[in-house]
Order: C-alpha cells, then sequence, then structure tokens
C-alpha cells in the first residue's frame, strides 16, 4: 500500500510537472478573477487528467481511485480551484459508469476520450434541503418518450458551463427513495435554464450555478438505469464526492504546511529562525501529524473503493472527509497564523488556502451531518 | 441580545453603549459589504467616528476625551462597531495606539501644539513600529535616530503601518543607541508633511479590507529633539504600556465581530426551514450556538476585567493578555463554526451574499496583530513567574 508502481510513478511525475509549470503560478489570478479556468481544462484534457478515471473501453486511462486522489493531491497544492475542476468531471461521469446502461455509457462516455474538453456536472443539490438529500423537489413525468422535468438546482459546479450533467429528480414520490431516478441532460435541451454564478470566499475558480428546469424536455433514452436506481446512484456517487473532497483537504493542508515551513525556516526573530521556537515546532509537529493521519485515512477509502467493498468505503469516505476537511481548516488557519502579517496578505498564497479549506468542510455534506451519518453506520440505527 | 450591565458601572456608560450601537447598525453596516469588496478606507465613516468623539476618546479629559470610565468606553465602542465593521473599528483602535505616546510621554508643549490637530483638525494618527526585520521581535527594528544639534535625523522603513497612507501625525520607533537592549530605542512624533518621509505600497489583506495598511520610508528625516515622545531610550517601556492599552480593545474588537456573526447566525437558524422545521431545532446547530455564546461571555469578562483595571491606573498586563489571546482564538472558532451553522441543512453560508464569511476573514488579524497569540502566551507566562515569586 505504500509504494507505488512504475505507472503511478510516472503519472505522478508527469502531474507535478504540469503544476509547476501551469498550474502554479496562475493559482493567484484565477482566485483573483473568479473567471472560469479555460486554459486548465485544456491542460488538463492534453495530458489524460480531466478525464483519467475513464474508463479504458470508453477511450479514458483509467486510473485507480488511489491514484486519482494523488493526483488530485498533487494539484490541490498548488491551487485547489484546479482540482476542483477535474473532480466536477468525474462527478459528472461516473454515475453514469455505474448506472448507465451500454448504449447510454457508448453515447455519453465516449464523448470524453482523448484530449476531450467536454464538461460534465452533478445536479443534485437543491436551495431546500442542503444536507438532506432525500428532501428535494425536483420531479420527472414520462410523457410519451420525453421526460418532463420541473425544479430547481443550485451551488452546481460548472453549472452553466457543463456540456452535459447528471440530474436527480423524483419519478415516483410517494415511494421515497425508491421513486428517485437519474438522468443525463444535455446543454441546449429545451427547458433548461441557468440562473446566477454565485460569488464565493474560496475556490473561486471553479463556478458554482443555479439551474431551472422548466418543463425540461429529456429523452427517455437518458434515463440511467431504471426508474427508481437514483437514490442508490446518488449515494454511490456522493461516497466518491467525499472522497475526493478528502484527497482535497489532504493537499490543501500539505500545500499550506509547505509554504509554513518554508517561511518558518527563513524567517529571523530574536536571533534565530522562528523554526527553532517551540510554539511553532508544536505547531508544525500537529500540522504533519493530522496530515498523515488524514491521507492514511483517505488512501484507505480509495483502497476500498477500488476492491469495491462499497459497505465500508461509505463509512470511511464519510469519516476520510470529515477528518480532512477539519484538518485542512486548521492547518491553513495555522499556516496564516506562523506567517504572521505577511500570511494575511495576498502576496502569499496560505490566505487563500484557508478560504479554499473552508469549503472542504461544508459541501459533499456538512461535517456536522456526515458525522451523524458516521454514528448511524456504527450504531446500526437507520 | 449580550447584557453588559454587570460590567457597566454607570448610567452614561450605558447610554454610550446603546448609541454606539445605534450608529454603528444604521450608519455604518451597511457600507461594511462594499467597502470589504472594493477595499477602500471609507472617510464617510472616518467622518462619522470623529463626530461621535470616537477618534478622540482615549484623549485626556481636559483635551476632550472620555472622563471616568475611559477604557471601558473606549472598549465598548470598539465592540460595537466591530460587531458590523471590523476594519471601522480598526480605525478607533489604531488612533489610540498612536496617540498614546503623545498624550503619556508627550511634553506639554507638545500636547498642546498636536493634540488639538488631532480633535480640531481631524489629523488621523499611525504608529510606525514593525518592520520587516521586526514583527514579534521589535528588538530587531533598524529604523535609526541620530542625534545632530537640535534635531534628530530618522532612516529606515516601516511596515505593515495601520493608517499608514492616511495620518497626518506618527508616532515613531527608532533607534537611539547600538544593541539591542530595554534602552536603545524612543519613540519621536513625525509630521506627515516631513520631507523625507514617503509612502510605500498598500498591502491588499484576507481581511479588515477597510483598514488602510503601508509600508512607510522614512529618508533623512528631521524631527526636532522637542519631538522625543519621553526620554531617549524610553521606547520599549512606552511600547509595553501602549500594549497595555491597546490589547484589551484588540479583545474587544474580536469579541464584536463574534458578536456579529452569532446574531446573523441564529437570526438565519431561526427562519430558515427544513424537513419542516426551523434548523435552529436541529441539536446540530444548538451546539454551536451554546459552545459561541460560552466564548463570548468569557471572553468579554476578561476585557473588562483588564479595562477596569487600566482605568483604576492599576498593572493589567496579563489581563491585557489574556483578554486578548482569548477573545482572538475564540472570534477564529465562532466565525469558522458559524459558517458550518449556516452551511447544515442549507449550503449557503459559504458564500459572499451571507457577511458572515467577511468575518471569518475579519476574525483572523485578531489573532496575529498587536502581538501574536504565541506571543501573548509567553508575556501571560512571565507575568504568572513574576507574580509567583
Amino acid at each position: 500500500m505504500f509504494q507505488l508502481d512504475e505507472e503511478q510513478r510516472l503519472i505522478l511525475q508527469s502531474v507535478r510537472e504540469i503544476v509547476q509549470r501551469e498550474i502554479r503560478p496562475q493559482a493567484a489570478t484565477l482566485d483573483e478573477t473568479g473567471e472560469f479556468p479555460w486554459n486548465v481544462v485544456r491542460i488538463f484534457a492534453k495530458n489524460d487528467i480531466l478525464n483519467s478515471l475513464l474508463p479504458r473501453k470508453y477511450g479514458g486511462v483509467e486510473v485507480s481511485y488511489f491514484t486519482f486522489c494523488m493526483i488530485l493531491e498533487e494539484i490541490t497544492k498548488a491551487c485547489a480551484s484546479s482540482a476542483l475542476v477535474v473532480i466536477t468531471q468525474a462527478e459528472g461521469t461516473l454515475p453514469i459508469v455505474y448506472g448507465g446502461d451500454e448504449h447510454l455509457k457508448e453515447k455519453y462516455l465516449s464523448r470524453l476520450a482523448g484530449d476531450s474538453q467536454i464538461l460534465t456536472a452533478l445536479g443534485a443539490p437543491e436551495p431546500t434541503d442542503g444536507s438532506e438529500i432525500l428532501s428535494l423537489k425536483t420531479e420527472a413525468v414520462l410523457r410519451g418518450k420525453k421526460y418532463i422535468i420541473n425544479g430547481e438546482k443550485c451551488l452546481i459546479k460548472n453549472g452553466s458551463i457543463a456540456d452535459f450533467l447528471v440530474l436527480y429528480a423524483y419519478t415516483d414520490p410517494p415511494k421515497g427513495n425508491h421513486g428517485m431516478s437519474a438522468f443525463v441532460v444535455e446543454k441546449g435541451f429545451p427547458g433548461l435554464v441557468y440562473g446566477r454564478k454565485e460569488d464565493k470566499m474560496g475556490m473561486r475558480g471553479c463556478p458554482r450555478s443555479e439551474i431551472f428546469m422548466e418543463d425540461l424536455e429529456v429523452p427517455r433514452e437518458n434515463l440511467i438505469g431504471k426508474e427508481g436506481e437514483g437514490f442508490s446512484n446518488m449515494m454511490k456517487t456522493l461516497s466518491l464526492s467525499r472522497l475526493f473532497t478528502a484527497a482535497q483537504g489532504v493537499g490543501l493542508a500539505q500545500g499550506a504546511m509547505e509554504e509554513a515551513i518554508t517561511y518558518a525556516r527563513k524567517r529571523v526573530q530574536f536571533g534565530k529562525p522562528i523554526s527553532h521556537m517551540a510554539p511553532i515546532q508544536s505547531m508544525i509537529a500537529d500540522m504533519a501529524a493530522g496530515i498523515e493521519s488524514a491521507r492514511l485515512l483517505t488512501y484507505k477509502t480509495a483502497f476500498l473503493l477500488d476492491r469495491e467493498d462499497w459497505k465500508k468505503a461509505t463509512t470511511h469516505a464519510a469519516m476520510a472527509k470529515f477528518v480532512a476537511s477539519d484538518t485542512a481548516m486548521k492547518v491553513t488557519t495555522d499556516a496564516v497564523q506562523i506567517m504572521g502579517g505577511y500570511g494575511y496578505t495576498k502576496e502569499y498564497p496560505v490566505e487563500r488556502m484557508m478560504r479554499d479549506a473552508k469549503l472542504t468542510q461544508v459541501h459533499t455534506g456538512a461535517n456536522q451531518i456526515i458525522r451523524l451519518s458516521v454514528a448511524k453506520d456504527l450504531t446500526g440505527r437507520s | 441580545m449580550f447584557d453588559h450591565t454587570s460590567f457597566l458601572p454607570t448610567e452614561e456608560l450605558k447610554s454610550f453603549r446603546d448609541r454606539i450601537q445605534q450608529v454603528a447598525r444604521d450608519k455604518i453596516a451597511p457600507q461594511a459589504p462594499l467597502v470589504d469588496e472594493e477595499e477602500f478606507f471609507n472617510r464617510e465613516v472616518e467622518s462619522l467616528l470623529w463626530d461621535l468623539g470616537l477618534l478622540t476618546i482615549t484623549f485626556p479629559e481636559e483635551y476632550g476625551g472620555y472622563g471616568k470610565g475611559r477604557m471601558i468606553a473606549f472598549c465598548i465602542a470598539v465592540e460595537q462597531i466591530a460587531k458590523y465593521c471590523a476594519s471601522s473599528a480598526l480605525l478607533l483602535i489604531i488612533q489610540a495606539v498612536g496617540n498614546f505616546p503623545i498624550i503619556h510621554f508627550g511634553s506639554d508643549p507638545l500636547k498642546q501644539k498636536y493634540l488639538p490637530q488631532m480633535s480640531g483638525g481631524r489629523k488621523l494618527v499611525a504608529y510606525l513600529v514593525t518592520e520587516p526585520t521586526a514583527g514579534s521581535d521589535i528588538a530587531g527594528i533598524q529604523t535609526t535616530a541620530i542625534k545632530d544639534g537640535n534635531n534628530y535625523i530618522l532612516n529606515g522603513s516601516k511596515c505593515f503601518a495601520t493608517s499608514g497612507g492616511v495620518a497626518g501625525i506618527y508616532s515613531v520607533l527608532a533607534k537611539t543607541s547600538e544593541g539591542r537592549g530595554k534602552s536603545s530605542s524612543s519613540f519621536f512624533l513625525v509630521e506627515r508633511n516631513s520631507a523625507g518621509l514617503s509612502i510605500g505600497r498598500t498591502e491588499r489583506k484576507l481581511g479588515q479590507r477597510g483598514s488602510n495598511t503601508t509600508e512607510v520610508f522614512l529618508e533623512n528625516v528631521k524631527v526636532p529633539a522637542d519631538n522625543v515622545l519621553g526620554h531617549v531610550g524610553d521606547g520599549f517601556v512606552i511600547a509595553m504600556k501602549d500594549f497595555d492599552m491597546s490589547r484589551p480593545a484588540v479583545a474587544a474588537q474580536a469579541l464584536g465581530i463574534a458578536e456579529g456573526t452569532f446574531e446573523a447566525v441564529i437570526q438565519f437558524v431561526k427562519e430558515k426551514y427544513a424537513a419542516g422545521k426551523p434548523i435552529a431545532e436541529h441539536p446540530i446547530v444548538q451546539t454551536i450556538l451554546a459552545d459561541s455564546a460560552i466564548l463570548i461571555e468569557a471572553s468579554r469578562g476578561l476585557i473588562y476585567r483588564a479595562a477596569i483595571l487600566n482605568d483604576e491606573g492599576k498593572n493589567n498586563t496579563k489581563f491585557a493578555s489574556m483578554a486578548k489571546c482569548f477573545a482572538g482564538d475564540a472570534a477564529m472558532k465562532i466565525t469558522t463554526d458559524a459558517i458550518d451553522a449556516i452551511q447544515v441543512l442549507s449550503g449557503y453560508g459559504f458564500l459572499k451574499d451571507f457577511q458572515v464569511e467577511r468575518m471569518f476573514r475579519d476574525a483572523k488579524l485578531t489573532q496575529i496583530f498587536e502581538g501574536t497569540n504565541q506571543i501573548q502566551r509567553l508575556v501571560i507566562a512571565r507575568q504568572l513567574l513574576k507574580e509567583s515569586m
């Protein structure tokens, strides 16, 4: 588990070089402007990063979740927004991989092959629910050869940009979670309306927007799997999203710690580098131990998902998510502290990392709620 | 919603608190989001603070300052304003920090000349101490003040000077003798229009973005020997005494930020429904509210103890440090968790529409400036050991 194979080594090296050369230099500007990073999409597409999880059968390189987390961690160290672009792509792809029939998979997944820059998205959260996934209100009614969908989604990453997205809606509301279905919706389908883009505190390079479904017409064949399979599809996707968020947490914390250590070694006060002082050393030690713990939990989750041990993986993904994001929040906040006045300015990246880290605590399930679901798994309370 | 009565010994202070809170809510709060967004020094708010007497509140009474209970009044003012706009509260703090050496250590002729320039002429003051080589370690300053006849010639560069670019008067710390000894530096009153004084870049910050933070360069700046504050060699002693005054106020700023956040959260969770109930009924949300309120009240206790001791003319170093350390850490925790509280069952806490994200960014600075919270712990430990002898 702790040794990389040759392929992983090469992938990681290539990602590191690309991050150093292309991603790191523009991270500050991306955060400043909040403009969608088209050039990041282009670079990642050209280098088999954008769709790295895509199955080989559909023209992808199909890396393991373990390798994917390493890629995410590496990118996030320099620019969390850029990594979020890759995560968003995965979230809009995997529901089709897991749930779609062969025809649907062939139709959409092959569009992502090679150096394709086609973008995907996941349409799950709604304004009313936040962490209460079951309380979504979007409904889909079958009329002849089309589903007519009505409702609204919010905070959808890539919402207004994605070429196609996966949408969850109730096809049979009285059946509760057995009445939810998943659909592939293309940009340009009649009735798909984009709302406003949210102005966010962090991860500003990855846009999130509202989407309105106003008698949205979706061809019948775009149903992912069968009616009623939407909920289990959503749950699987949610565990994967949590794994990816955990990898981001680890990357943010690692990046921030490295900045803080570099600074502490150079910054001389009271006649010596502040890295020689006990309070700073304590903070650094806690950072490193926290990161390593979060990393192990994250990679174990990836390992379980690679073996398709979904039952164990679901609980692990939830734990990894809240451990890694809480760690990222603490480490980035402490990194700003170590860097003092300088850390508080936009001249250094740690204040951005602190803002970015906050999102990892709240999206894909607020940490407080995730703890409840872990407890339910452990205590057997349904 | 927060009761100060235990700490406000007079009716006058109680009505003072009410008045400041109302003005802050009605006139300062509406401008806070734009100030943060566009990162500018708000002259309108500055004017308002002058009108309210808050920028001279720490002056001696004969020069127009607050009378009995001055430190408490100062902390109340900072707190009430910080609830709505931390940047505006910072202006109050730095005005007091900058004019402290002048008020307490300036000669009478100097005070008679300059204090009216502040109270009447509305000149802002800045405190030039920090340098690239001297943050936590102020003994590391390299700005020199060399005697030349009846003047001193000052050379050096200062950084992270709050109000650096908008001040008309500066209290400047410079080395008047070699080495890092306790008597090696002195404070000087320097006018903005002195030849050789220039403003460098303005810092772009994570939070408290309405505060003007700049570099200030001194190139052969000639300062009359009469402008020495206190005696030559009193620099560090004055700086330490300044902290005893400012740290309770920084703590009050942190407290205000925490309270502003708390009020926003409690309002939101009462109004926001999920699964048919206000999210305020969710035990997780209630835990966050309770933990935040405990920290708020504990902060208040430490702040007022430190302020009261100062008003009584007693040494308050330990409590000033404790207050600043505790309240800053508390504000950071409360604002971090507040975003979660809004997020829980709603998804919206992260967004700029809600001012809580600004308060989270503003809170961080309170852990850093006027002595990092790591330095505060050293100060506290030193006091404790002194007391135990």
